[in-house]
């Protein structure tokens, strides 16, 4: 009987592993095995051979010097802007934390596009160097990742307790000294989990490396991708596959041994800025500024037409632009919103469960581990080869029952994988803040166990179950890596779309991607200023 | 601290996972609904700059009583890669797209089905593959990449056009070209192959001196054109970029009659791209309908509007701007698509070493 009361919970451990196991480990699998067992034996020399190149070393260097810099840049950016957006208070701000999230959501093709107008000739980065080049990468990545430096550490700057720094103030330290010995050491561990997920983010960065990269510059994923397009080199991109998967596997264990070490959970009222905040508040301004300048381009860019200012870009966004389509932007636009509701209708269910099991806090040290290694097996889409994982499907789902490579469904599966660890990450910190008590407490008082459920766990988790419904629907409205392998023609998802429209010549195509771009910017913006209205402190705090 | 989950609320999960599974069930049904591999309808796998109006296709699929379910597969690579990584369990009946520089590499791996169009027109004929790689695939369309250079620039500054590969590395045209990488875009690697034809052995060193004189590489033939280009419209800074020998049309300005871009024709190197039918297509018969559709003039005539590349059907009529304005090169510099298959990896991975060293 016993064995049977405890099937429900069985199955919420196995859906979700069922789901990764076939949508994301098989192909993968399936892909390193193609790879490294080309006429049926391991051919261990070859791939070692491939790990001693010295193009495979440059591309390591590269991968690990322009992530780190970019991590550098965005930790830099985004500890200053927490404090801004955290601990002062300064009317406008919660629009300044929202938009600050945006840059991340927004597709990586679009971020390219706009970093490379940003450097072109007599632009306002031109100064800085070419736009194919280590500084227009890195300043791309450090456009889209400081929010999530910034939201990191400041949903735990927020809840950090003053009191101490206010004790140290009173017994004579200088504010240097409360900030070197006091409130960065309180901080660290968090500065240092964002850090990581922003170095993971850089470093399996494919989308920006491609467009700026120019492949002059090549990172292990845009080298993975090369190989398998290009090249057919499988053996040479199942090592470097591997080498990725590693180098994932230890950020993760990184970023959850940082994370078991609590922070406070105080609630400090923020602050109207005095004279002596006026250093950090500059800098702020300026990380502001640096965010909103590649959205600017992008809408000027996209309302000029034949020379002048126009809505023509938006007004074109109806038609197929000259037959380059073939379906109008805006039936694309609706694809996409369908695909994005359907991909976090699936994240949702996948995520709540996953969440629900990593949020719980097992006695036993073994069970606590298993949880933790559960937890981090759902984190690797993350940062997981979107390449090798998209021609994985090509070559592992074609036979029943399993025969999906030609469905419109992989769409959806394939975001919703994207979006999956967002999901998780959003809300099993609430849940796991839940004091069990709580549960026993309405147990007590006779609730049954739905009742326990819905009055608890659902009464205090329905915001960020919904902050992360939304959060995982802005992500999959600007997913591109996974999909471009996947979308059909007849029905495109709108970054696809730019991704054609900036890929044909014609200066109205460019122009109608431009526009394009701007309507998805602003729908994923609006999505978040939606859900930034339920303020959930762990949505876009991914340490 | 850690307190045991209480065994309480196991209604929770239950009900979590019976949303789950309904997920995952709809996926499933959703799934078979969509799958279509009869004999009605002919998949066809493209490369992404596929572009015909849909009123040709429709005249087709009327005449012939096919449905034809049009895929893009990304560029010609990517596309001849995922046919060969799929060879088990084909993802389409014809494929279209594939072209010189990767033909040979499709045919040796045995995706493609013996099949040439039947009614190909004599006269194009010399476009269709020779040796070992013979009659599989169909010629369908050609397009030449040459450098291109904008007249108004040099005119206005007094100063005579480049009409070589080596008038491109003196010190008069220098910081003036630009050109998309071979290593991410089709046209950088066909003008990447016709130095290699042009200068044989001594390719390195000639590049070298390009680059020496400031050549620029973009990752794309869009942000060449588009970007760096002076005549692109992008207001670019660059007044010579790798292009296409029919570039010039789309330089005519509203009202004007002529281009204000014109083609040095001894730089040029041309892309053939093929149809086939693909080995062990669930609809070969329809697949063979479509390699012949393909070559047929209602197709063909569409393609220089569509997609930029001359017919090899000499009965197809072109534009009346391309008839005046964009001649193909009547010379352009060979290389056999075998010889591309084989030294490829090894020229990209010299290049690239050229152009980051």
């Amino acid at each position: 009987m016993r064995l049977l009361r405890r099937v429900p919970l069985v199955l919420v451990v196995l859906v979700p592993l069922a789901a990764i196991g076939v949508f994301f480990v098989l192909p993968f699998v399936g892909m390193i095995h193609r790879g490294l067992w080309p006429a049926g034996h391991l051919d261990i020399g070859a791939t070692l051979d491939v790990l001693g190149r010295s193009r495979t070393r440059s591309v390591l260097w590269f991968t690990a010097y322009s992530a780190a810099l970019s991590t550098a840049g965005a930790v830099l950016l985004g500890v200053p802007a927490a404090y801004c957006c955290y601990r002062l208070r300064f009317p406008g701000r919660d629009l300044v934390r929202t938009l600050a999230l945006v840059p991340f959501v927004m597709p990586t093709v679009v971020v390219g596009v706009a970093f490379n107008r940003l450097f072109a000739d007599g632009e306002p980065f031109a100064w800085l160097g070419s736009e194919q080049g280590p500084t227009a990468i890195v300043a791309a990545m450090v456009f889209m990742n400081v929010g999530v430096v910034m939201r990191t550490v400041g949903s735990a700057w927020a809840g950090m307790d003053v009191r101490r720094a206010q004790a140290a103030a009173v017994l004579g330290a200088s504010p240097a000294q409360v900030w070197w010995t006091v409130t960065l050491p309180a901080l660290a561990p968090v500065v240092v989990a964002a850090a990581s997920v922003v170095f993971l983010f850089c470093a399996t960065s494919f989308g920006i490396v491609l467009v700026l990269g120019g492949l002059r510059y090549a990172n292990v994923e845009s080298e993975i991708y090369l190989l398998t397009t290009q090249e057919l080199d499988l053996g040479s991109a199942a090592a470097l596959s591997i080498l990725q998967l590693l180098l994932i596997v230890a950020l993760l264990w990184l970023v959850g041994r940082v994370r078991r070490q609590q922070v406070d959970h105080a609630v400090a009222a923020a602050r109207t800025p005095a004279l002596r905040d006026l250093p950090v508040l500059g800098v702020g301004v300026a990380t502001f500024g640096y965010l909103l300048l590649p959205v600017l381009t992008l809408v000027s860019a996209s309302l000029h037409r034949d020379g002048g200012w126009s809505w023509g870009n938006y007004r074109a966004l109806a038609t197929t632009g000259d037959d380059t389509l073939v379906v109008p932007a805006t039936q694309a636009l609706a694809n996409s919103l369908v695909i994005a509701v359907e991909a976090t209708a699936m994240a949702m269910c996948l995520g709540a469960m996953v969440a629900y099991i990593v949020s719980r806090r097992p006695a036993d040290p073994r069970l606590a581990r298993l949880i933790a290694v559960f937890d981090g097996l759902f984190m690797l889409p993350l940062g997981v080869s979107a390449v090798t994982v998209g021609f994985g499907f090509l070559i592992t789902l074609d036979r029943p029952p399993l025969d999906l490579r030609s469905s419109s469904v992989l769409i959806p599966i394939a975001q919703a994988m994207v979006a999956l660890p967002l999901v998780v990450r959003t809300v099993a910190p609430v849940w796991r803040g839940i004091d069990d008590r709580l549960r026993q407490a309405a147990a007590s008082l006779g609730a049954g166990r739905w009742r326990v459920f819905a009055s608890v766990d659902l009464a205090i988790g329905w915001r960020p179950l919904l902050a992360a419904a939304g959060f995982g629907f802005a992500v999959s409205l600007g997913e591109f890596g996974a999909t471009s392998f996947l979308a059909r023609s007849d029905h495109p998802t709108l970054p696809v779309v730019i991704y054609r429209l900036l890929g044909h010549p014609g200066v109205n195509n460019f122009g109608m991607a431009m526009a394009a771009s701007t309507v998805l910017a602003a729908a994923t913006a609006g999505t978040i200023v939606l859900v930034e209205r339920l303020r959930v402190g762990s949505l876009g705090a991914l340490g | 601290m850690a307190v045991r989950p209480s065994d309480r609320n196991k209604t929770a999960p239950r009900a979590i996972a019976l949303v789950a599974l309904a997920a995952l069930g709809s996926t499933a049904l959703a799934a078979c609904g969509t799958h279509a591999n009869d004999t009605k309808t002919i998949v066809v796998a493209t490369h992404d700059s596929w572009a015909m109006p849909k009123k040709v296709i429709a005249a087709f699929e009327k005449s012939s009583g096919y449905t034809v379910k049009i895929e893009e597969q990304g560029d010609a690579g990517e596309l001849t890669n995922k046919l060969v990584l799929t060879k088990d369990s084909p993802i389409a009946d014809a494929v279209y797209g594939i072209d010189n520089t990767f033909a040979s590499r499709a045919v040796d791996a045995g995706v493609l089905q013996k099949y040439v169009a039947t009614d190909l027109p004599t006269a194009a004929k010399k476009y269709a593959l020779a040796g070992a790689s013979a009659g599989r695939l169909t010629p369908v369309d050609y397009g030449d990449v040459c450098v291109n250079a904008d007249d108004q620039w040099f005119s206005a500054r007094h100063l005579a056009e480049p009409r070589t590969f080596d008038d491109l590395t003196k010190p008069a045209y220098k910081n003036l070209l630009v050109t998309p990488a071979a290593t991410t875009s089709s046209p950088g690697l066909a003008f990447l192959i016709a130095t290699i034809s042009a200068k044989g052995a001594g390719w390195q060193g000639y590049w070298k001196k390009l680059l020496a004189n400031g050549a620029k590489v973009d990752p794309g033939w869009s942000e060449a054109w588009e970007g760096d280009y002076t005549d692109g419209g992008g207001g670019g800074k660059r007044p010579i970029v790798v292009s296409y020998s029919s570039s010039p049309p789309d330089t005519i300005a509203k009202g004007a009659t002529r281009p204000r871009t014109s083609v040095l024709l001894g730089t040029c190197f041309r892309q053939i791209e093929y149809a086939g039918v693909v080995t062990g297509a669930a609809n070969t018969a329809g697949a063979k309908a479509f390699v012949n559709f393909m070559v047929s003039r209602a197709a063909q005539q569409t393609m220089p509007a569509n997609m930029y590349v001359y017919p090899v059907n000499p009965a197809a009529k072109v534009p009346a701007s391309w008839a005046k304005w964009a001649t193909p090169a009547t010379k352009p510099w060979p290389m056999a698509p075998a010889t591309i298959t084989a030294k490829r990896t090894e020229w990209l991975s010299q290049w690239r070493d050229l152009v980051s060293g």
